[in-house]
């Protein structure tokens, strides 16, 4: 496909560059597109990005394996326990440490409430890009209990530095569990009351049904993940793929849609929530007596000279994060491979020849959150 | 022709249902919470600046060790403490912390052996200078006392 040049009059007709952010409702952060437009019709799209660029990975090399860790709670702000998780799985790979069982069912517990919690922003922000506000209202209401619940876990409410290496911060404390499982079971029924707000309603299907398909092909292409993939039909999941914590001990569905439309990735994040449900319910159910840290876990950490790699799901899709370590206390390289700058990138050959409200539904269901892709 | 009417019907009458639930939601009890008005209790693991825990006899638990200041991350602890006679160990004598740095991971009180700093319950630090979110800790638990 041959992508016409910005300001290029193609067959004599007349094209404005319209700039959409950094700031701006609909990019949630400070994403610019550069929109070559016909009308209201998309020419050309060119992200640019970097405007809320901190050097998260050079940070990760000029202090200690353990003072990166409040840097990971800050790039993904909507699942900051994802990140937290990947860094601490990693540099315990590196280091071979055996992390307590009750301390892994406790990280996947808040990992799964977290991602509720993310999507639930998702939810609302999406919603209200498509010009319906109510929604988000009674989403952030859910969301809420959530916070309330992690806060009084990990001490913070948005953006957590709860993991530790071999273990967590702390304990739950004695009302966390019974907490949980009330929020599941007024999630439960707060959930068919979204559908028939949203998910049924006319104009939403109007505005997504159809809109911005993604060819399975262009995911593989631009090496997309998360719902964004699953709801083009590839069946993906690092969770069941490449199993990393408990998660192979838990029995729960991957939301699979093959409509590719903005529809199916609205439905896949709704059906991530109860199947999120599911996995807190088995684990709160299992959740083993013993300790959350593991022992001799050493002060100075200094992981053998290698190449590591680990990958977690967050809620927007594969997060990877790769260390070289060159046995010194800090990190040689660390190279963090985030979710949302693959989503993103396809979005250029995508939007082509869309309506601008179009473009905008489609970016909303990609579920952008832009410090996670500037890092 | 069938199906057109169809999607006028069934679309006319989801706009109902979401009409329903919203009115709905006015018999609902209020869930904002207004606040300055009413403020949330922290909770006891709340993440705010932190302080030194007062003994029984007003000091504090610190013995110089700069262990806090050593894993911050950010660099925004500083300490310094002297030699004084008849008193074992080092007294403290400076504790600074720069909270415009701080990112509240804990770090510092994780790394505190003899215990002597916690999270404070503090979160109303409006301020539009920057000199107060600098904080002498010393000076505060000695306010503190009084």
């Amino acid at each position: 496909m041959s992508h016409p040049l910005p300001l290029n009059n193609q067959d004599n007709q007349e094209s404005f560059v319209l700039n959409l952010g950094p700031q701006h409702p609909a990019t949630h952060g400070v994403l610019r597109v550069k929109l070559t437009m016909d009308g209201e019709y998309i020419m050309h799209a060119e992200p640019v990005l970097g405007y809320i660029h901190r050097m998260h990975e050079k940070m990760g090399e000029n202090r200690t394996w353990a003072q990166f860790m409040p840097n990971t709670g800050r790039m993904d702000y909507l699942s900051a326990l994802s990140f937290n998780h990947g860094y601490a799985a990693l540099v315990e790979r590196a280091m071979g440490i055996e992390v307590p069982e009750r301390a892994e069912y406790l990280r996947v517990i808040t990992v799964e409430l977290n991602r509720i919690s993310s999507h639930l922003v998702w939810f609302g922000a999406f919603i209200l890009d498509l010009g319906g506000f109510s929604p988000l209202l009674y989403a952030f209401d859910d969301r809420e209990h959530i916070l309330d619940l992690l806060e009084s876990v990990t001490g913070s409410r948005l953006t957590y530095c709860y993991f530790r290496f071999g273990g967590l911060y702390n304990d739950i404390d004695e009302n966390f569990v019974d907490g949980t499982r009330e929020f599941i079971k007024t999630m439960r029924e707060r959930l068919p009351m979204y559908h028939n707000l949203v998910t049924k309603n006319i104009i939403l299907i109007k505005r997504l049904k159809d809109i911005g398909p993604i060819p399975k092909e262009t995911i593989r292409k631009y090496g997309a993940t998360g719902p964004v993939a699953r709801g083009s039909g590839v069946d993906y999941d690092i969770r069941r793929n490449e199993p990393y914590s408990i998660y192979p001990e838990f029995d729960f569905d991957i939301p699979v849609y093959t409509e590719c439309d903005s529809m199916a990735r609205y439905m896949v994040r709704m059906d991530e929530i109860e199947q999120s449900m599911r996995i807190i319910e088995q684990a709160l159910d299992k959740l083993p007596e013993g300790p959350v840290m593991a022992p001799k876990v050493p002060k100075i950490l200094k992981p053998p000279k290698g190449d590591y790699y680990q990958a977690v799901e967050s809620a927007r899709g594969s997060l990877g994060m790769r260390a070289v370590s060159d046995g010194t206390n800090k990190a040689y390289r660390l190279k963090l491979r985030s979710p949302t700058f693959s989503n993103l990138s396809l979005f250029s050959e995508v939007s082509e020849g869309m309506l601008l409200p179009d473009a905008l539904a489609l970016m909303g269901s990609l579920d952008l959150v832009i410090p996670e892709i500037d890092r | 022709m069938g199906a057109y009417f169809k999607e006028l019907f069934s679309g006319t009458k989801s706009l109902f249902v979401g009409l329903q639930i919203t009115f709905g939601q006015m018999l609902k009890p209020l869930v904002t919470q207004q606040y300055p008005y009413e403020t949330s209790t922290m909770t006891p693991r709340f993440r705010g600046h932190i302080e030194l825990i007062p003994k029984e006899d007003g000091t504090n638990k610190c013995i110089v060790c700069g262990m806090c200041m050593r894993s911050c991350p950010s660099g925004c602890i500083t300490v310094a403490g002297e030699k004084r006679e008849g008193v074992k160990g080092k007294v403290l004598t400076k504790y600074r912390l720069d909270f415009t740095k701080c990112s509240l991971c804990g770090m510092c009180v994780e790394s505190c052996r003899p215990g002597a700093i916690t999270f404070s319950k503090d979160y109303n630090l409006a301020s539009t200078r920057k000199e107060d979110y600098i904080f002498d800790l010393l000076k505060r638990l000695e306010e503190k006392a009084k």
